[in-house]
């Protein structure tokens, strides 16, 4: 048990700071829109769509540092399990 | 000498009507008019723009000193990036979208008027109004009349287009958007850019 949180800890952070610097290592807020600019041909106007795109930011990061530190936090609390078939006896 | 007297009086008739102002409607159906706003605190930029622009402006391409005209941005359609932000932006702790839907600027004066072919460059006075504060602030414009240019931006259209570009600053404490808090994380100052076409259907 305690190895297994330790284990999801390690690949929280490994993944969420994978996936956060895949997609532009974005070091503001996370954002869940991103602007678009389009251009007017008539008029020559730039104007802004906005698209539906999930960016994770620093606070993405945090939410996963804190996430793996609950988690080994955890780790400390939990049992290890006995193999010593001595200890077993006296249970 | 009757038939010059009326040839006399259709022509006068007929240039006061070209050189006649005529209204240029900003309620965009492609939805290009936006107006962008930034913010840039020490601690946090914060860049956002809204789509929710109408309006209508009065304008004579033989006067164009002469314009006059009010723009409305629907405070609701101010957006950002990020949906906190967005909704701590619209809360009525900041710019109370519901209490104060429309943010506005409505032109007193035109100076230091400057045309140039269809395009005019002038500083207009006029009364700016946001969170239910008004202001009087001055703002350097450029102003392009297309003539007959409307068909290509709406299909099956006939009519001229307005465009209207804009950059000016305003302070957030000067209408009592928490004033003198939070000003690391966002900036008293903030930059406005307006950028919208006007159509006059024929």
């Amino acid at each position: 048990m305690k190895r297994a949180l330790r284990i999801i800890a390690g690949v929280l952070i490994i993944g969420a700071t994978a996936f956060w610097a895949a997609t532009g290592a974005n070091r503001g807020w996370t954002k869940t829109h991103v602007p678009k600019k389009i251009t007017d041909e008539a008029t020559g106007l730039e104007g802004i769509q906005w698209q539906e795109k999930f960016v994770p930011g620093v606070d993405f990061l945090g939410a996963a540092l804190l996430g793996a530190g609950v988690l080994t936090g955890l780790s400390f609390l939990s049992r290890a399990k006995s193999n010593n078939p001595a200890i077993k006896t006296e249970q | 000498m009757k038939t010059k007297f009326t040839l006399l009086a259709f022509i006068a008739l007929a240039g006061a009507a070209l050189a006649a102002p005529q209204t240029f409607d900003f309620k965009d159906p492609k939805g290009i008019n936006n107006a962008g706003f930034k913010l840039d605190a020490p601690l946090e930029a914060i860049n956002g723009s809204a789509s929710g622009i109408s309006g209508a402006v009065t304008f004579d391409p033989g006067i164009p000193g002469a314009t006059k005209g009010k723009i409305i941005v629907a405070t609701a359609s101010l957006m950002l990036p990020n949906p906190m932000q967005k909704q701590h932006m619209l809360s009525d702790k900041w710019l109370d979208a519901a209490k104060y839907p429309e943010i506005s600027f409505e032109s007193k004066e035109f100076k230091k008027v400057q045309t140039a072919g269809d395009t005019t460059t002038a500083d207009v006075t006029g009364t700016f109004i946001l969170k239910g504060v008004s202001k009087e602030i001055t703002v350097p414009v450029k102003l392009t009349y297309m003539k007959d240019k409307l068909g290509q931006r709406v299909p099956d259209q006939k009519g001229d287009l307005l465009v209207i570009r804009a950059s000016f600053t305003i302070k957030r404490g000067d209408f009592n958007i928490n004033p003198g808090q939070f000003e690391d994380k966002v900036s008293d100052a903030i930059e406005i850019t307006l950028s919208i076409a006007g159509a006059s259907p024929k």
